[in-house]
């Protein structure tokens, strides 16, 4: 868990405009509340990857929710067919 | 380490501009979260994000070019990209999905796996002979290619043509198995076949059903009410056609044999017309004789109607 002021100063090109806005627009996740703010390994990333789509990729603000969606739902699927892998393997096993 | 310039596809004398410019188009192109599970993607962007680093500042681009760094000298933390975050399961986080949905199995899976592939989900021995998979297409076809039977050529995406016999009595949906003309098989097995599901067009005047064809066919009041040979169309060509006299709106006339052509142990079917009166444009000749004609049964011809139930 990193606090907001660590988060800006570990991204370049991420401000406390940005951040709060993108919690406040359910982009990401903190907890705590507005001020006092922190985040977890994964909501580091996010912020990055938001960043990165922002400034390198050029994509919009409005088409960056688009994005989100499919790229969740994407990494969904994912989880739920390495799950699956799993659990194939292990039904495999049974006699 | 490969020289940044290169990585960047730039030239060394390159503006900081240009060196944004192919970055960025880089970057979108390779960017591990937008390639998941492509390790070569992900490998392309480090290595892009690398010769970026170096070249986007100018102070380490000054001593790089100068020779007073390699271009590896300069180690970046590697860099956690979001993808490892969100397909471990910390990735739930994010999910798109209502509480109920995520509730997955393995017998899920099993079931899932086994209608995916039409086996079970056990790894399956890769010795014995595989037939192919089957291809499917759909094929449209004219209403009377089910009546009297056609061959139809299908040209599929591969620039390959089929040419799909359509047998008479052949039903609008119906498949069409053309063995042999689908995937290539593995280890020895089969070609699978070619499933082709064909779709019949509505025709404008006949009628479909089962064996049997119906069409309205309009008549004079002249050949209503004298009767006489009148030609009528049905799929094998024009016939002649029978009309007795005094014959009704609505009167059924059958022309056997001229339905659905014979197919397997099923005879031909039949085409069924129906007659409908046409009066016609006006005519004096006829109002005025129609006017002085005294018919012979002055009956209503809807006294039926009118009796009292």
């Amino acid at each position: 868990m990193i606090s907001t002021a660590l988060l800006i100063n570990t991204v370049s090109g991420l401000t406390l405009n940005d951040l709060e806005l993108w919690v406040g627009n359910s982009w990401v996740k903190a907890h705590g509340n507005p001020g006092s703010y922190s985040f977890e390994e994964i909501d580091v990333a996010r912020v990055r990857l938001i960043v990165d789509l922002r400034d390198d990729l050029e994509v919009n603000l409005e088409a960056i929710p688009v994005v989100l969606s499919l790229i969740d739902q994407l990494y969904d699927l994912r989880r739920q067919l390495r799950l699956g892998r799993h659990a194939a393997v292990l039904s495999s096993f049974r006699p | 380490m490969e020289d940044p310039y290169q990585t960047l596809g730039v030239a060394r004398d390159a503006t900081a501009k240009q060196i944004r410019a192919a970055y960025r188009a880089l970057a979108k192109k390779h960017h591990p979260d937008l390639n998941p599970g492509n390790a070569k993607a992900e490998e392309t962007f480090k290595r892009v994000a690398a010769a970026n680093e170096l070249l986007s500042d100018p102070e380490k681009r000054g001593r790089f070019d100068r020779g007073e760094i390699e271009p590896d000298g300069t180690p970046t933390p590697p860099r956690q990209t979001y993808r490892q975050q969100a397909e471990s399961d910390a990735g739930a986080r994010y999910t798109r999905q209502t509480a109920g949905a995520t509730d997955w199995n393995g017998s899920d899976f099993d079931e899932l796996f086994g209608s995916m592939f039409n086996r079970s989900a056990r790894p399956r021995q890769p010795q014995g002979p595989q037939q192919g998979e089957d291809a499917h297409y759909v094929l449209a076809a004219d209403f009377l290619d089910a009546i009297t039977g056609a061959t139809k050529r299908l040209t599929l995406p591969g620039g390959r043509v089929l040419d799909v016999r359509v047998p008479p009595g052949a039903t609008d949906g119906q498949t069409l198995r053309l063995r042999g003309q689908g995937g290539d098989g593995s280890f020895g097995g089969a070609q699978g076949d070619a499933l082709i599901e064909v779709h019949f067009a509505p025709h404008s005047f006949y009628e479909r059903h089962g064996d049997d064809l119906r069409m309205v066919v309009p008549i004079s009041l002249r050949e209503a009410v004298l009767g006489g040979p009148v030609e009528v169309p049905t799929p094998g060509g024009p016939v002649k056609m029978r009309i007795p006299p005094h014959s009704d709106s609505g009167t059924e006339l059958r022309l056997r044999g001229r339905g659905v052509a014979k197919h397997g142990d099923r005879g031909p079917g039949d085409l069924y017309a129906t007659l409908r009166v046409i009066v016609g444009a006006a005519d004096p000749a006829l109002d005025a004789f129609v006017a002085q004609w005294e018919p012979l049964a002055s009956a209503s011809p809807r006294a039926a109607m009118m009796e009292p139930k």
